[in-house]
């Protein structure tokens, strides 16, 4: 199909990389990379496309993560069914709050405050509330089999999420050259303007949130496949929400490869700092985050991706200038 | 059910701890009136800030009382270089950008702090701490009593300043209309830097005013930060009238709450509370409509 | 007699105390141009805002086709034909131009490619043709105002308001855009202009609405209209007229 070329390059030799004899640990960092990319490439959608930033994006991601793990362990549902259907719980969750949030016209700082609200609720819900284990969190047991979405081997895990990273892929590729695409960032650039050329904003902003929620809800289910263990501030922490939001931005924000480009930026960061110290840092990883976001918006600000195209253009400049603008 | 001694009791100690949430909300209500943003970095200065008065107290032996006269100038100064070099230049004056640069200065900040001085949660206990005024119906702790009285006194500082000062005057003009207070001549990279500045220094006084009674880890400033978010909201944006009155309303209702549901509910019930007033009537109480 | 393609039946809007359109009626004929001025302040832009359905009126009727819209909110409208450019004119910053006018194609094609298809043959009849690949905002005024009557067009409307779409612009751009305005006329749009260029507004339409104050105080053929004496006091002033008429006495 026209455009998805790039996409399947890419994932392709990604696939490969288990084949290279690469040690558990650098698995496992890539693992967890492409999760957090995952997360990011649902919050890409939403912000990168449509311009709206949520800084409450862990709703989604701890709402994947625990619909996957109650009910397998409570309700002894098959995990790929749960898997699923945590991601329709990341889907609902988007419905509910863009539904109340667009309806109101909330826009800006407003609406990062009231995601992040949303977020803080449904934290300290799940901190207290019997079902999801409260503080102790809920584990699921280990069954290494297929049937339960478990592998004995990290390179297992490793394509698992990889097709789910691609998968998004996908989908964000198809996203850019639909209507829908058209028209969510003719809604990110001027609202109004689109308003009059036919554009039902608030429809689209809430579809937006829907296919975002449901993206970053599948890093949530895999989160708990992965880990086996799932607890509030792990599901609904700012942890996730700053990841999130960090890798589009960092990679590019509104472009299809940002968050994944992103995640591997961000993600080798906070591992070389941590190699550094030897480990024993807590909070240092963080530090570098933010210090990456800061110099990014400070310097780069349509992130790596988009500053590594300005470059490509300004080589160009000299023949560019030779054809005089006349209107 | 409950006493009416218990719940007047609530209701006295709600409006002590509402008055600091009160200072806290000032500082953001401030930042938001003249830069227009949501200061998300607020919370981790204010982390910074118990942390400043804690060690002040604990190496240095200073009363937090008195360091409030060291850390509001030095907040002050923290904060308008924050904004001066570091918020203002990178958010090449995007709101979203802003809101963004913020967001990284608080990661920075707080994990700085857990980096510095890991997770470990930590008190001081001062002599006088302890006593307080026995008014009968309730016991009101020295610090608290302080602290509410503190407030005011900054609201009132501040309020002069803006009235009577020609910074403050100039603040008021870049709040209202940028674009024709910088064709006025005044420097409005400088203004937005005095006003986070400002900001910074109400959220030093109060963690000087909390440190007595409270505790410090590296998160301690986001529990009150999203309070004061939610006053800043309930109040109305901007409006330090608004932020005051918020914060003592916030203050009673969270303890309430806590004494009625249990702490962790009472919790969930501001949050709601932030997400209907924002979904109702975002402008909140005494804000302009947005 | 058949209805005419937009009806608006004394029509009001009040922001707080201020009554910006106070009963306002007019009717815009199929297939022709109306004009609508005014000075400034006059409501205008407010009548548009109330007709495309970014506004709802305080009290009062819009009819469109027959129907009642009344109260339709504007994306509804622009998919019923009801199209608009804005007075300051609002691109899509750091979309091309192709980009742009692709936002307005996609409302009647929801394939991309015919979209870009009929996005870039409307590009070539406003004569942007050769800049459909460059970022919408390295457009000069000029070019701007031609890329928002081109995002309205592609919407394919049967009713084009344009608002002061001649702002702006020098001389001979003027003149290169009177025949294009009249040539949508020629393909069947329904046109209502609000403009300040008289020469434009008096060459282009056939009926012409005058609004001050809110209220509609003349209405006519453009000749009609110039000579009307409240007209003439509504822009420069009370006595006006009746000093012009001592002075070309004299």
């Amino acid at each position: 199909m026209k455009g998805l070329a790039p996409v399947f390059v890419v994932v392709t030799a990604m696939a490969a990389v288990p084949f290279l004899g690469v040690s558990n640990v650098t698995l496992n960092f890539l693992v967890v990379a492409l999760m957090i990319a995952l997360a990011g490439q649902g919050w890409n959608v939403l912000g990168g496309y449509g311009g709206q930033y949520s800084f409450g994006h862990a709703a989604f991601f701890g709402t994947g993560a625990y619909v996957t793990a109650v009910l397998q362990v409570r309700y002894g549902v098959n995990a790929w069914f749960a898997f699923g259907l945590g991601i329709a719980g990341g889907a609902l969750v988007g419905a509910v709050v863009g539904g109340l949030t667009f309806r109101s016209g909330l826009r800006g700082s407003y609406f990062a405050l009231v995601t992040l609200a949303f977020a803080e609720v449904l934290r300290i819900s799940a901190s207290v509330a019997p079902i999801t284990g409260a503080g102790v969190g809920t584990l699921v047991k280990l069954d290494l089999h297929v049937a339960a979405l478990q592998f004995g081997s990290r390179a297992a895990f490793y394509w698992m999420i990889l097709t789910l990273v691609a998968m998004a892929l996908i989908v964000t590729r198809l996203i850019e050259r639909s209507r829908f695409g058209v028209w969510l960032v003719a809604v990110r650039e001027n609202e109004d303007a689109a308003t009059a050329l036919g554009v039902n904003a608030t429809a689209i902003k809430l579809a937006a949130m829907v296919i975002s929620g449901a993206i970053t809800a599948a890093a949530g289910c895999f989160y708990v496949q992965y880990f086996l263990f799932i607890d509030s501030g792990l599901a609904y922490g700012t942890w996730i929400s700053i990841e999130a939001l960090l890798t589009p931005i960092i990679g590019g924000v509104g472009t299809v490869f940002g968050p994944l480009l992103g995640a591997l930026v961000v993600r080798g960061l906070g591992e070389g700092a941590q190699t550094v110290t030897g480990g024993n840092a807590p909070g240092l990883d963080l530090v570098v985050y933010g210090c990456a976001l800061v110099l990014i918006i400070g310097f780069a600000p349509r992130g790596l991706i988009g500053w590594l195209a300005q470059w490509r253009h300004r080589r160009m400049r000299p023949a560019a200038l030779a054809e005089t603008g006349h209107d | 059910m409950l006493s009416p001694s218990i719940l007047i009791a609530a209701i006295v100690n709600g409006l002590l701890i509402g008055a600091v949430y009160a200072l806290v909300a000032l500082g953001l209500t401030l930042i938001y009136g003249v830069l227009h943003i949501i200061n998300f970095a607020h919370g981790a200065l204010l982390t910074a800030a118990m942390f400043a008065a804690f060690f002040g107290y604990r190496m240095l032996g200073i009363d937090p009382y008195l360091a409030v006269f060291l850390l509001a100038p030095a907040f002050f100064a923290i904060g308008y270089a924050l904004q001066r070099f570091i918020i203002g230049p990178a958010s090449h004056g995007d709101d979203r950008n802003m809101l963004l640069v913020t967001l990284g200065l608080a990661v920075i900040i707080e994990n700085a702090l857990l980096f510095a001085f890991r997770a470990d949660t930590r008190t001081i206990d001062l002599p006088y701490a302890f006593g307080g005024l026995d008014l009968g119906f309730a016991f009101v702790p020295w610090p608290r009593l302080i602290g509410f009285g503190a407030v005011f006194v900054v609201a009132l500082a501040l309020w002069l300043i803006m009235s009577a000062t020609d910074t403050g005057r100039a603040i008021r003009a870049v709040a209202k209309e940028k674009l024709g207070a910088e064709l006025a001549g005044i420097d409005v990279a400088h203004i937005y830097a005095v006003t986070f500045g400002l900001g910074s220094a109400c959220v030093a006084i109060a963690a000087s005013l909390l440190i007595p009674s409270y505790y410090v880890n590296p998160t301690a400033g986001n529990a009150f930060v999203l309070v004061a978010f939610t006053i800043v909201v309930l109040g109305g944006m901007g409006s330090v009238p608004g932020a005051l009155i918020g914060g003592l309303l916030i203050g009673v209702v969270e303890n309430l709450c806590s004494l009625l549901f249990g702490e962790s509910l009472g919790q969930i019930g501001i949050f709601v509370l932030f997400i209907v007033v924002l979904l109702v009537r975002p402008s909140g109480l005494f804000g302009a409509r947005a | 007699m058949t209805d005419p393609l937009l009806a608006v039946e004394r029509v009001s809007r009040r922001f707080g105390g201020l009554l910006a359109v106070n009963g306002v009626s007019l009717t815009a004929p199929e297939g022709r141009i109306t004009g609508l001025i005014g000075p400034n302040g006059a409501g205008k832009t407010t009548l548009f805002a109330l007709i495309s359905g970014f506004l709802k009126p305080s009290s009062g009727a819009i009819r469109y086709c027959g129907a009642d819209v009344t109260g339709e909110p504007p994306h509804r409208l622009a998919r019923q034909g009801i199209a608009r450019t804005f007075q300051i004119a609002q691109p899509f910053t750091g979309l091309t131009v192709r980009e742009n006018i692709l936002v307005g194609a996609h409302l009647r094609h929801p394939g991309r490619d015919a979209a870009v298809i009929a996005a870039d043959q409307v590009g070539r009849e406003l004569g942007l043709e050769s800049m459909l690949d460059r970022p919408a905002d390295t457009l000069t005024v000029a070019g701007r105002k031609r890329l928002e009557l081109a995002k309205a067009l592609a919407t394919k409307p049967k009713l084009l308001l344009l608002d002061e779409v001649l702002a702006g612009l020098n001389a001979s751009e003027i003149r290169d855009m009177v025949p294009v305005i009249r040539a949508m006329c020629r393909h069947g749009i329904t046109i209502m202009m609000i403009e300040h260029v008289m020469q434009a507004v008096m060459s282009l339409a056939e009926h012409v609405f005058v609004l001050a104050e809110g209220r509609i105080i003349a209405e006519g053929t453009p000749a009609q209209v110039a000579a009307d004496p409240g007209v003439v006091e509504a822009y420069l002033g009370r006595g006006a007229a009746a000093r012009l008429g001592g002075a070309r006495a004299n």
